[in-house]
């Protein structure tokens, strides 16, 4: 036992410290003219230990993945972004990433502890003896989070785009990166989140595909909905059909159309019973 | 009760015209014996000699009050210099005074293009030379090793050294949000005149992949391509070749449109995910200005250049308030710790053998 917190004290910490991320980095570019940097990564970082400790703690609790309400997913999918964040941000010199990351972030978490219905029916053990379907659902949320990246680096071509054209390049602008970088960042990051997701249809598909479980059709439709969008997404990028600030625009909706299948997807929907927990330490 | 005092003589852009300090400028040789010079009077501690194109100046630490004007006249003796008229733009500062011109200087603060890092390599330089040549002691070893520190802290806490104050590194500056690095850019000059040609060195200066230059007279542009490292390229070629090229700088003299929309839509359909960066400093333009609004295409012309230039410099300006602040703060603290060392009544000879001539002489960044 790490502190005698809950659960969910860990995580209104860990959404406390994304907040103090946003809120120091947004005094950083309006009073000081600059992003905050090191600072800003550091309060992500500790949030993103008090996240992971407070979700180490959730799944302890449900013996698995913490997948099994609207509230866990909105958790595990702000916690990929910022784990992606935190490899991304350290390699490539990203400042703003991490002080958008931080308001995405803290948004995200706050308003999934904001609403207690949404973590009503915590359920145990959904994901039954297959390590496989377990799987599925992680990589699925995970590859949420790389959209949520995706995201944010979309929005960040679109300033940079809007700062070119329009020739405002001072303030904050000059510290965004190259729009050659933000472009290429997006086209790996679409790769690699529609990689991801596709595998984890892929594994759901041969796992889920026995006679004794029953899949929600919504769930599937939806998420192989979103699947199927961003390898189109991918291939018109690659094609050169879709470029520049539309493919920008393209990311975004994607990302929002993923944030809001969350409800739809939410594992074990109708399928298992809900259970109150265990109170989770 | 004792004269002992830091102090800086010298003469600077601010107060002396070029044409002057072409007459005060030392070359290495002049250096070396002037250091002699000044290393044999009485009364003179330390010194070091910074010598740059945009100034001359000695910071020494002296045994009493004429030592500073004895310095002063050793150099205009050697430069065959009026000392009156040398007296009329002077510089002489004094004590924490002299501290905060040394931070300023080194902060890039008193440079003629305000925030220029190169000035702070040339200190160095001029301290290291002084240093080996055992012309420098514990007070300004220690200044100047403080002055280094504030200088740095000046540069980290404000944005003096931020945004390109001429039109070719603001071009160079641009290209660097666009592409990030410039090392696989290639770059189309057209144009052989030198408001192209100095853009296109700075761009090589930063690392372009390659440079291929076009005229409307072929041997002019081969003669420039000669000079520059580059290839040159038929003018005519200019538009079928265009889709090649990353950047292209255009500065001829032509009364017409030399890059049409059609030209530039042509080449961005061959290469539409490729950014296309075009820098019209023609005038009239070269550059048909409709192609602004084509994706993936970004059109800056002479007056978008020079205004950028103009704000980086203005942006600049405010922040030396906030540099000079951090200066004197970092001065007046270095003062307290030397006061004593300087004011003591000095207990060894004034000039001393190992006294020997070291300096740098460096252009200063204009």
């Amino acid at each position: 036992m790490i502190l005698p917190f809950t659960d969910r004290t860990w995580l209104w910490l860990a959404a406390a410290l994304y907040l103090a991320g946003f809120i120091q980095g947004s005094i950083a570019l309006f009073k000081r003219g600059r992003p905050a940097g090191g600072a800003t990564y550091a309060l992500i970082l500790l949030g993103y230990l008090a996240q992971l400790a407070g979700l180490g703690l959730r799944g302890r609790a449900v013996g698995g993945c913490p997948l099994g309400n609207a509230f866990e997913l909105y958790q595990f999918t702000a916690w990929s972004a910022i784990t992606l964040y935190l490899v991304v941000g350290a390699t490539f010199r990203l400042s703003l990433l991490g002080y958008f990351t931080a308001c995405l972030a803290s948004t995200v978490t706050l308003v999934s502890l904001l609403f207690p219905s949404w973590d009503a029916g915590q359920r145990v053990r959904i994901f039954g003896p297959n390590p496989w379907i377990e799987l599925h659902a992680a990589l699925a949320v995970f590859s949420y989070g790389v959209f949520a990246l995706l995201a944010l680096t979309s929005l960040m071509f679109l300033l940079r785009h809007f700062s070119l054209k329009s020739k405002r390049l001072g303030g904050w602008f000059s510290f965004l990166p190259s729009i050659r970088d933000l472009d290429h960042m997006g086209v790996r990051l679409l790769a690699a989140g529609a990689a991801i997701l596709g595998f984890a249809v892929a594994v759901g598909a041969v796992h889920w595909a026995r006679p004794e479980t029953v899949v929600n059709l919504e769930k599937v439709l939806v998420t192989v909905a979103v699947a199927g969008a961003a390898f189109a997404l991918l291939l018109l990028r690659l094609r050169g059909i879709l470029l520049a600030r539309r493919f920008a625009v393209a990311c975004l909706i994607l990302y929002a159309a993923a944030l809001l299948s969350l409800v739809t997807v939410e594992p074990g929907r109708g399928r298992v019973p809900a259970r109150p927990a265990p109170a989770a330490r | 009760m004792s004269n002992g005092h830091l102090f800086v003589i010298g003469a600077t852009h601010h107060r002396t015209p070029i044409e002057v300090r072409e007459r005060l400028s030392l070359d290495a040789d002049d250096t070396a014996a002037l250091r002699d010079q000044l290393a044999a009077l009485t009364g003179l501690r330390e010194f070091t000699v910074l010598s740059t194109c945009n100034r001359i100046e000695f910071y020494g630490v002296a045994a009493g009050p004429e030592v500073a004007e004895q310095v002063g006249s050793a150099f205009c003796r050697r430069q065959n210099f009026d000392p009156a008229e040398f007296a009329s733009f002077r510089l002489e500062l004094r004590d924490a005074a002299a501290l905060q011109h040394l931070v300023e200087v080194a902060a890039g603060l008193d440079s003629q293009m305000l925030g220029e890092t190169e000035i702070f390599g040339q200190m160095k330089q001029a301290y290291a030379a002084a240093q080996a040549a055992g012309n420098t002691g514990p007070v300004l070893n220690r200044a100047f090793q403080k002055a280094f520190q504030a200088a740095k802290q000046v540069r980290t806490q404000t944005a003096i050294t931020t945004g390109q104050v001429s039109v070719a590194n603001v071009a160079v500056e641009l290209a660097g949000t666009i592409f990030g690095g410039l090392s696989d850019a290639r770059i189309l000059l057209l144009g052989a005149g030198e408001i192209g040609e100095k853009t296109a060195k700075a761009f090589q200066s930063r690392g372009a992949a390659s440079l291929t230059v076009a005229s409307r007279r072929l041997e002019r542009a081969m003669e420039l391509a000669t000079a520059l490292g580059a290839s040159a390229l038929p003018f005519e070629q200019r538009e079928p070749r265009l889709a090649e090229f990353d950047i292209v700088v255009c500065a001829t003299s032509a009364p017409e449109i030399i890059l049409p929309g059609s030209a530039v839509r042509a080449a961005m359909a061959r290469r539409p995910a490729r950014p296309l960066f075009l820098i019209d400093q023609a005038l009239p333009r070269d550059i048909d200005p409709a192609v602004a609004e084509l994706e993936n295409v970004f059109l800056y012309n002479l007056d978008d250049l020079a205004r950028i230039a103009e704000e980086n410099r203005a942006a600049r300006e405010a922040e030396t308030l906030k540099g000079r602040a951090i200066a004197g703060e970092k001065a007046r603290a270095l003062w307290q710790q030397l006061a004593a060392q300087v004011t003591a009544p000095s207990s060894t000879p004034a000039s001393e053998p190992a006294r020997t001539s070291a300096s740098a002489s460096a252009p200063e960044t204009r």
